[in-house]
């Protein structure tokens, strides 16, 4: 394998390992703080032994997170070296920040999302010929970026999402076994009704994101839907079917009409573009960077010539769109037809992965939107012993959010390809120029150590939650659990 | 002074005290867990060595993790060679530093004496490996990398992992690793009592006295090694780029500073006064606190006499002088140091205020009693 896609492989496993304990750290901080208001408002030691017990597993997590965060900072400049130079103006103070706040979860995840906000939505900045990089032209334009923001708010609720799910999942297992009953009754509906707006928030804002996605990144939206081609407003949703790359069609397709021209721009007569006039329009922009890209290099022989500088400046935008010729011929203006139109099919990502991780992520979605309401209503009915397939339900459904947050990130991030900032830099040039044996080596470095932590953490976790919080207690602060259990209403 | 000059010069500066912080503050508990099987000579022991920096240690690594970050945001060019130039280093020193945190989270969590052990081996290579390669990654700075910009500035570095291992680098490397013994020696002088205490004084006093002796010999083979002169360039407000400015290498180099400025010899004796004071501190066994200031200005000597000795270079180029990194070409655009010197007004009190309310609640040494009152409440 290529530096390319070792790099690629690499930064994906690590960065779906990183969210993984992140994505249960946002959750279970806000549960956490929500059960300590609890107490200091009543007093009831109950809820105090329920902070202390989530809590427990919280630290074995967080120390995961911040440790796996710090290979994510470091990948940058190890393997994406030409990225780092070629943007880090832009995307370093974003970073840096970050980094600042690596201990306050929500803050941070903030800062990282815008980061990777401009990555799919490149705004408020320019190229400098001087430096040959991308620099900050209007850093609120940044900081304010509407794909940001919508990013932000759709990842933090799925973290909350799988902070619920953790706290009702278990509290079924103890339900099930008849065993800390007070406290996984309290800690269930708690973690329900949060559950449920977090369920609720991540569908309706991950919709925001769909929208502001079909407005800045057209193509990403083409391969989801896998529109291959563009359909008279309002355009048909897709619900199942074969996407086949080859033939640019989609076998065995069930599609509702209307549906998608009506999510995707909120019109009845808002159009959506298909894949092939979105690759249209990338060989126009291919072209047109082909002269910024002869322009740029006259330029370097004479800065001053103003005439060429005008050019320059009239195709900068596309200059991005000529890299991606880099790939055919390193001299980029002397590209041929043929191969100025495989660079513009080079702009559609992977429609059938694309295709069906978004569909299974947004199925998740609505069970949990699902399986919360339940869960809340049988909270709120006092009810959540009666029916013990739900609590094997809510048992089972254990790992479904972390599996639709990973599915949510290929979304995101296999959709950007073949970009690693959009329409700015293809990924293939972002790489450093180190051996393919080095990066093959670090791979499997992470993949080994990797597994080995977390194989340490599941064994920790699974311990931790069998011991429960009763003996937990008792073993932790004996002076507690009883007092507790001196307190402890009848059950 | 064009304003642009200035605060390049603000972050050289920066990324200099930000250096001297990890070194200072992850330093500490590095070099406590590099002291941690000459110490302590059984689990109570061994738990008191912990518990001194487990409360502290996530609130140190930050100053790492900012490092990093300030150095990507205000020295992209620097940040990309430096780390895909030393990518199997790198890869080192994550590995160690992820060793870390789960070595801190999980030793308490089960009893065995088998598990224990291995998350001490854990902590200690999680200090010793930061440690040496920090020092070896200065001793190649300080002898220049051999990379290359193409006219796209696209680097190509061409070193291997062994190369960096060369003669000089090492005893950089080892520099550090003494440095960082002395600190964790006076800060569990601060921190400790007892037999603990005492093996600490004898293996800082041995420590400090190893730093000495290998700074000094450093300082001797660094006058003799080449280093690098810039030329002509194209002026310190001038667009960040490496291409066309014209350096040499030239014996001696490395201390052409000093001579210069003479006054800029502050700093390697900051780092030679600083140990003695340390050393005889330790070895009286008087003074705690002023012993870990002590070390704690050694540490910012010696990282500032290796950034003297390089200004205004940041990374020069060995295989093409003329690609070296400079202050001066490599760092971020104006608008991004502004809002980068915004961002830490506005946010390290913050950090600054928050370390120092942890420290202030945690004051006082760690006890046998207390490890073992509660045994599972501690690390």
């Amino acid at each position: 394998m290529d530096v390319v896609t070792l790099s690629r492989l690499q930064f994906g496993l690590t960065a779906m390992y990183h969210f993984l304990f992140v994505s249960l750290t946002l959750g279970l901080s806000v549960l956490l703080a929500v059960m300590e208001s609890i107490y200091v408002t009543t007093g009831r030691t109950i809820w105090r032994e329920m902070v202390k017990f989530w809590g427990t597993l919280f630290g074995i997590n967080f120390a995961m997170g911040v440790a796996t965060g710090i290979t994510m900072e470091f990948q940058f400049g190890t393997n994406w070296a030409y990225y780092s130079h070629y943007v880090g103006d832009i995307f370093g103070a974003p970073l840096a920040i970050t980094c600042l706040l690596a201990l306050g979860t929500n803050l941070s995840a903030l800062w990282i999302l815008i980061a990777n906000g401009w990555m799919q939505y490149p705004v408020g900045a320019h190229f400098n010929l001087a430096t040959m990089r991308m620099e900050v032209a209007d850093f609120t334009a940044v900081l304010f970026n509407p794909v940001a923001q919508a990013k932000f708010v759709h990842t933090v609720s799925a973290g909350y999402v799988t902070g619920a799910m953790f706290v009702l999942s278990i509290s079924a297992f103890y339900l099930l076994r008849g065993r800390n009953r007070g406290l996984a009754i309290r800690s269930m509906t708690v973690a329900a009704s949060f559950g449920l707006a977090s369920a609720l928030s991540v569908v309706v804002l991950g919709d925001e994101s769909g929208y502001t996605a079909g407005q800045n990144q057209k193509m990403k939206i083409a391969a989801i839907e896998s529109m291959w081609h563009t359909e008279p407003a309002p355009a048909s949703f897709t619900v199942v079917g074969l996407p086949d790359m080859a033939t640019h069609t989609t076998r065995y397709a069930v599609r509702i009409p209307w549906v998608l021209g009506m999510i995707a721009t909120r019109s009845l007569d808002g159009k959506v573009a298909g894949i092939d006039e979105l690759v249209a329009d990338g060989t126009e922009r291919i072209q047109s960077g082909m002269v910024a890209y002869r322009a740029m290099e006259g330029l370097r022989k004479d800065p001053t010539d103003a005439a060429l500088r005008a050019v320059f400046d009239a195709h900068v935008n596309d200059l991005g769109y000529a890299l991606l010729l880099k790939r055919y011929t390193p001299n980029v203006v002397d590209a041929t037809r043929a191969q100025i139109q495989a660079a513009a099919w080079d702009t559609v990502p992977p429609v059938f992965p694309l295709f069906w991780t978004f569909r299974i992520m947004v199925a998740l979605g609505f069970y949990f939107i699902a399986l919360f309401a339940t869960m809340f209503w049988q909270a709120s009915a006092r009810q959540l012993e009666r029916r013990r397939w739900l609590l094997r339900v809510c048992l089972w459904s254990l790992p479904l959010p972390w599996i639709a947050a990973e599915l949510g990130w290929y979304v995101a991030e296999g959709g950007r390809q073949p970009w690693t900032i959009d329409g700015v830099l293809p990924t293939f040039l972002s790489v450093s120029s180190v051996p393919a044996s080095n990066v093959a080596l670090s791979l499997a470095c992470f993949v080994v150590f990797y597994s080995a932590l977390a194989i340490v953490e599941l064994y920790l976790m699974v311990r931790t939650v069998r011991l429960g919080p009763e003996d937990f207690i008792a073993v932790l602060a004996p002076e507690i659990a009883a007092k507790a259990i001196a307190l402890r209403p009848a059950e | 002074m064009p304003v642009y000059e200035v605060f390049r010069l603000l972050w050289w500066a920066l990324l200099g005290v930000l250096l001297i912080g990890i070194a200072v503050m992850d330093g500490f508990d590095m070099g406590a867990a590099i002291l941690l099987p000459v110490v302590a000579r059984n689990d109570i022991e061994r738990r008191i060595v912990i518990n001194t920096v487990g409360p502290v240690w996530e609130g140190n690594q930050v100053w790492l993790i900012l490092g990093a970050g300030a150095i990507f945001a205000a020295f992209p060019p620097l940040y990309a060679v430096a780390f895909s130039g030393f990518y199997l280093a790198m890869l080192l020193l994550l590995c160690s530093l992820i060793l870390r945190p789960v070595g801190f989270k999980f030793r308490s969590k089960l009893s065995g004496s088998g598990w224990r052990k291995t998350w001490d081996t854990a902590l200690f290579i999680g200090g010793l490996v930061p440690a040496l390669v920090f020092g070896v990654a200065f001793g190649n700075v300080l002898q220049g990398v051999p990379f290359r910009f193409d006219d796209m500035l696209r680097m190509t570095y061409t070193g291997t992992l062994w190369e960096l291992f060369n003669p000089f680098a090492l005893l950089c490397g080892l520099v550090s690793v003494a440095m960082i013994v002395i600190h964790g020696a006076t800060y569990l002088g601060c921190k400790t009592e007892g037999p603990v205490r005492e093996r600490t004084q004898r293996a800082g006093s041995i420590a400090g006295v190893a730093m000495i002796v290998l700074f000094a010999l450093g300082g001797i083979c660094a006058s003799r090694l080449d280093g690098y002169v810039l030329k002509s360039f194209a002026g310190t407000a001038a667009p960040s780029n490496p291409l066309g400015q014209r350096v040499i290498r030239e014996t001696g180099a490395l201390i052409a500073n000093y001579v210069a400025e003479p006054w800029t010899m502050v700093a390697p004796l900051l780092g030679i006064v600083g140990v003695v004071g340390a050393v005889l501190l330790v070895r009286a066994g008087r003074r705690p606190l002023l012993a870990f200031c002590c070390s704690g200005f050694a540490i910012a000597g010696v990282v500032a006499t290796a950034g003297f000795s390089l200004f205004p270079f940041m990374l020069p180029s060995s295989l093409d002088p003329n690609s070296s990194l400079t202050l001066w070409n490599a760092s971020s655009s104006l608008t991004t140091l502004i809002i980068m010197t915004i961002a830490t007004l506005v946010f390290l009190p913050v950090v600054l205020a928050y370390t120092a309310w942890a420290y202030r609640v945690l004051r006082g040494p760690v006890t046998a009693e207390e490890i073992t009152r509660d045994p599972h409440a501690v690390y």
